[in-house]
């Protein structure tokens, strides 16, 4: 049985490492270069700055997933009795709060992507260190305000804030959450804004904008989003928090203001924060499954200009949020025929990165497992975003639990697998070690699994009419529920699971040395962990991205020409 | 900073770019290049942000025209004029700073950005000047608003000198939303000038040291632009908030 | 078997029998909804199952084993045409067959009969034409187009009837509507489906559809006493609207008789039609609002009628045929039968605080 496993190949590996015995973490890399607490504190260093992202971003992942767990506790019966019903609705809302704002917008960007982008474009850091250092603390600073938010009771507002619920209806931290997200916020912009200029002006030479990897593409696309974007929700932001301390009346009926008008300022952003939270996963994919193929990534340009259509359409569609609210049947057509074009793009990369493995050399080391995972699960998620684009459905499933899981699918199944997949593929790179395969490649198993039992009863659940937000529910619900929970559980250890081992990998992992996947991006060419100025000289290059054959012939040239 | 205080010997004379070149960049011009367009890139968010207070604006004003003209009439022109005028001449002399920069006149650069900083000031004392009229005809959203101006305006001067009709009540109550407006947005504007009137404490010191006269202009170039950003919201702010329906 | 616990296998049975998809399908729209979601189902099936196959074929066949070397592809447009249009073609048939029934749904038939749904925190009150009130239940017969106008006293709130496959916002300062004819006699859930703060998961209850015959029976058993017309006459006397508005040739408000569903010219040139929306913001906003021909003198009344009164105040309106009963109650100096509510004894023109029935309670 297990010869005939073996015969397709799933133990076969790319990887290649050095010699363990002799091999040892490059002496001067940017962790060693200089010591102490301050040196990191006043970093200007890219990479320096993305590690402090990841471990603070994995701190408030683990406050997010504690509020998922006990959100799925809960539901676990009919009744509203493991918590007050206040208590559930504060618990919920600063899961999302949490999740979204303080996890999922920076996760990729603010990790990998300030990691990466500098090596991945030969440049020496990003055009404003100083902007990105800003960038986190800013991030900090907003992720103190949140845990003051939870300290002092928390906040019930729901993450979408709708007004005059959270303007006039409830006394819990409304005003500290929202300065909590304004400072949020502009962290994002600065980082969109710092990825902009640096990859436009800092380019190496030969690298012209159709030789980036696709992964720079990808965070181009959602840094135009962070800064057009999330502006428009600092100031719906500004002005819930006017009318709440002044009254100033803009959302006030009883004034002659429009909380619709709200709705369309806030979801005018919190539209394209999705894509914004997508689209670095998706560069992430693309590496991932160019480099276990051993491929270019089928339709190179396609999946670029799909990267940049996302994110221009995505500014169109906001008010698919609003199908049900009383807007204008007319504008519902609109909204709803340009949230079906910006669906294609997405299709359109799924199918390509399908492609990309025909007449692959494939293997599936954990990255690989992880893309895999992310390709079904999101496009399971990307067609029910489908079901509710289209008005006439849209009636029935939105505001149910048809939604939560459609976001999950795509959140969860989609992004958080991307990041993870990011995670484990650059780790060698990051930290110059490997992670150990058996059990991270259990761990996607677990993951993949445990999220399927969480989420997809959520589908049936939603059409069924179980709403969302619902401390308690009918009790013909509570089967699906009980299968959920289950689900949870399970997804708890998938993810629990890497924070161990790769903590544990720190220390004892193998020794990884430059290029253990053979990939082919600037990134593997230079030692791991890099220096801190990156490139001791700044590359020229000559090869389009996903170039194996110059990888090969490059192979060529090293083994001739010295002792490795 | 990219590397360590302490200095490598040597390190700095092996390489031959500007003192005040950093290490991350290649050349002085790609340092200039990418600095420059990152502040204009700010400076569309900041037309982003702008432009959901715009939008709420243009929605209301549309819905109750009376309302606002009524309120608008409120504002003392003078005032706004004035300020108007602060602010072209403080862009003017920016400009002059930068110029001054650019062909490195110490004196002239510290002069400049001392006459920005006094007419940026100038313009924060005719606000609180107006801010503190309002105050005192309960015209603040939420604090004690009153409508008396507006349901009975010969009881008020300035609506009187317009010949402003009384509105009916539910009219009146919707100049409580203009008001509203006018301080979120004059109140944004005026925080941006605060940021950049304490930025130019900071230059006026630096220039003084001579820290911009060198050839390396970056600061002053990105910060007038920055600076004629702020005064281009006040241009649509002017019109939209102190204009409504003013002739003769 | 013997390893299952009987309860567990008792669970599992009552489980699998009772194990339903979707809700069932109680109205006319549902059927035709439910024919859209399953061809969505389908395709989605079938999309998943083609991207699955292809991934696991390739994994197989291109597996590092079976195919050591890869071979370089650029693309082909020729596929990215394909999977670019068919994707585009199936999501623009769903969304023209969408776009009409969200347009089906949200376009009441002339002939519906019309409730009123009031939201607020935590609670549906429905309130029938004919006066009958109901908290958190809506009784009503099959084979007749119901239309609901909803609106919120407070925040948002969503009116949500899965079993009729129809949902809609219920928000504060505007009137919204939707339709639906029951077509199945039963109880079916209702939802408060936006979150509306502390008991949102509460604000449940029950729509009781009844053949017309039961329906019938139930009108009659609990009428509460008088229509929404008839508070909303009452409340129109006594808060002296009748003082301008009586059809008289030198009234000071136009003449209410058969305004509803006519179409008014403004003052600012503008033409408006008359409909519930419109009646309710000239309540409300009345200088906003004013026929051409008319000065802006009405007072407004916000804050001092809740919006149940504003629901009787319309319906009245919507009644309202001739300007007799209007004229005699500005000839008599009492409203009401002696001992019956507050407002007897209010003289109708020199009222200058209004009644308190329909009044905000706050």
């Amino acid at each position: 049985m297990s010869s005939e496993i073996s015969s397709y190949g799933f133990e076969e590996t790319i990887v290649r490492l050095p010699d363990q015995s002799t091999a040892r973490i490059p002496k001067v890399n940017f962790i060693s270069k200089e010591h102490g607490l301050l040196s990191w504190l006043l970093t200007g260093d890219h990479k320096r700055i993305a590690m402090m992202y990841l471990a603070s971003i994995t701190f408030f992942f683990a406050i997010g997933g504690a509020l998922a767990g006990l959100i799925r506790l809960e539901l676990l019966t009919p009744q509203s009795d493991l918590m007050a019903t206040d208590t559930y609705n504060k618990v919920f809302t600063m899961h999302g709060v949490v999740m979204i704002f303080l996890f999922l917008v920076p996760s990729v960007p603010a990790t990998l992507g300030n990691f990466l982008i500098p090596l991945m474009i030969g440049a020496k850091d990003l055009a404003l260190p100083k902007i990105n250092l800003l960038s986190w603390y800013l991030y900090m600073a907003a992720g103190c305000m949140v845990i003051y938010t939870m300290a002092a009771g928390g906040v019930d507002t729901g993450w979408t804030f709708t007004v005059p619920l959270s303007t006039h209806y409830l006394n819990t931290n409304v005003l500290s959450t929202g300065i909590a997200i304004f400072i949020a916020g502009f962290s994002s912009i600065f980082t969109g804004l710092n990825f902009i200029v640096t990859i436009h002006k800092m380019r190496a030479p030969g690298m012209t904008w159709f030789r980036l990897p696709l992964f720079v593409w990808a965070h181009y696309a959602a840094s135009i989003l962070m800064v057009l974007g999330t502006p428009v929700l600092a100031i719906a932001l500004v002005l819930v928090i006017l009318e709440r301390t002044m009254g100033i009346g803009v959302f006030d009926p009883a004034k002659g203001g429009d909380p619709i008008l709200f709705q369309h300022l806030f979801w005018f952003y919190s539209h394209p924060a999705v894509y914004i939270m997508i689209l670095p996963g998706m560069g992430v994919i693309s590496e991932v499954i160019s480099t276990f193929s051993r491929k270019r990534v089928f339709g190179y340009t396609a999946v670029a200009f799909s990267s940049v259509a996302i994110a221009v359409f995505g500014f169109f569609v906001w008010e698919h949020h609003m199908f049900i609210m009383g807007v204008s049947n007319y504008s519902t057509l609109v909204f709803s025929l340009l949230t079906m074009l910006v669906a294609v793009p997405s299709a359109i990369k799924i199918f390509n990165w399908s492609f990309t493995l025909y007449k692959g050399s494939i293997t599936f080391e954990t990255p690989m497992l992880y893309a895999f995972g992310f390709m079904g699960l999101f496009t399971i998620g990307g067609l029910t975003g489908v079901f509710l684009g289209t008005t006439g459905t849209d009636i029935h499933l939105t505001e149910t639990y048809f939604i939560v899981a459609h976001f999950h699918f795509v959140m969860v199944g989609g992004m958080l697998m991307a990041f993870l997949s990011g995670i484990h593929f650059w780790w060698p790179k990051m930290t110059g070690r490997m992670y150990p395969e058996k059990i991270s490649q259990l761990a996607a198993l677990v993951t993949f699994i445990g999220f399927n039992f969480t989420f997809f009863p959520q589908f049936i659940l939603g059409t069924l009419g179980m709403p969302r937000r619902y401390a308690a529910y009918p009790a013909e619900f509570q089967v699906l529920n009980v299968f959920s929970t289950a689900g949870a559980t399970i997804l708890g250890v998938g993810y629990l699971l890497p924070i161990l081992y790769l903590t544990w990998s720190l220390k004892y992992g193998e020794i990884a040395g430059n290029n253990p996947w053979q990939a082919t991006g600037l990134e593997w060419q230079i030692q791991s962990p890099p220096l801190t100025e990156n490139f001791p000289e700044i590359p020229i290059v000559d090869h389009d991205a996903y170039d194996y054959e110059w990888l090969e012939r490059k192979h060529e040239r090293e083994a001739v020409t010295s002792v490795r | 900073m990219s590397d360590s205080p302490v200095a490598i010997e040597g390190a700095h004379t092996a390489h031959e770019h500007p003192p005040y070149q950093r290490h991350h960049f290649e050349t002085m011009e790609q340092q200039v290049d990418a600095t420059g367009f990152a502040m204009w890139l700010f400076l569309l968010t900041e037309i982003m942000f702008f432009g959901g207070l715009f939008t709420a604006y243009l929605i209301y004003r549309n819905w109750y025209y009376p309302a606002f003209v009524a309120g608008s009439h409120q504002l003392a022109i003078i005032w706004g004029t004035l300020n108007t005028g602060v602010l072209i001449s403080s862009s003017f002399t920016m400009a002059m700073g930068v110029w001054c920069a650019e062909t490195r006149r110490k004196g002239g650069l510290v002069l400049c950005l001392v006459l920005t900083f006094l007419l940026g000031l100038v313009f924060l004392g005719i606000k609180t000047i107006e801010y503190s009229e309002k105050i005192e005809k309960h015209h603040v959203p939420g604090f004690h608003y009153s409508l008396k101006s507006f349901t009975n305006p010969d009881s008020d001067p300035e609506a009187k000198a317009y010949g402003d009709k009384p509105l009916p009540l539910d009219m009146a109550r919707h100049t409580e939303m203009y008001f509203g407006l006018y301080f979120a947005m004059t109140g944004m504007h005026a925080l941006h000038m605060i940021i950049g009137i304490a930025i130019l404490a900071f230059m006026i010191v630096k220039a003084q040291a001579g820290a911009y006269t060198t050839g390396h202009i970056t600061f002053v170039e990105n910060f007038g632009l920055y600076w004629h950003f702020v005064d281009i919201v006040w241009i649509f702010l002017f019109p939209l908030l102190y204009l409504i329906s003013r002739h003769g | 078997m013997d390893h299952i616990s009987q309860v567990i296998w008792q669970f599992l049975i009552k489980w699998l029998t009772n194990f339903q998809l979707y809700p069932p399908e109680a109205s006319k729209i549902a059927p035709q909804m439910d024919a859209l979601y399953f061809f969505m189902v389908l395709v989605s099936l079938i999309g998943m199952t083609i991207v699955v196959l292809i991934i696991t074929s390739f994994s197989i066949l291109y597996s590092k084993k079976r195919h050591p070397v890869a071979v370089q592809i650029e693309g082909s447009t020729m596929l990215e045409a394909t999977w670019t249009i068919i994707p585009l073609g199936l999501f623009l048939i769903m969304f023209v067959w969408g776009a009409l029934i969200y347009f089906r749904v949200y376009t009441p038939p002339a002939n519906a009969m019309n409730i009123y749904v009031v939201g607020k925190q935590w609670m549906w009150k429905a309130e029938h034409p004919g006066g009958q009130h109901e908290i958190n239940a809506l009784h009503i017969p099959t084979g007749r187009p119901i239309q609901l106008t909803l609106i919120s006293q407070d925040v948002f709130h969503s009116f949500s009837i899965p079993a009729f496959r129809v949902k809609r916002e219920a928000i504060p300062g505007r009137y919204t509507s939707v339709w639906f004819e029951a077509t199945k006699v039963g109880t079916y859930h209702l939802f408060c489906t936006q979150y509306c703060g502390t008991n949102h998961s509460a604000m449940i209850g029950e729509i009781v559809v009844l053949t017309p015959d039961d329906y019938k029976k139930w009108l009659a058993n609990s009428t509460s006493g008088a229509s929404l017309a008839q508070n909303g006459e009452k409340l129109f006397a006594s808060l002296s609207c009748g003082a301008c508005h009586n059809g008289r040739a030198d009234a000071r408000g136009p003449s209410l008789a058969g305004v509803y569903g006519a179409r008014l010219t403004l003052t600012n040139g503008q033409s408006a039609l008359a409909d519930e929306a419109y009646l309710r913001e000239a309540i409300l906003n009345p200088s906003e609002h004013v026929t051409q021909g008319f000065s802006p003198i009405m007072p407004t009344y916000q804050g001092q009628i809740s919006e149940d009164g504003v629901i009787s105040l319309v319906e009245y309106i919507k009644n309202l045929h001739s300007n007799d009963r209007v004229e005699q109650t500005l000839n008599t100096t009492t409203l009401l039968p002696e001992g019956e509510g507050k407002a007897a004894g209010q003289k109708a023109s020199a009222v200058q605080t209004p009644a308190k029935q329909g009044m905000v309670k706050q």
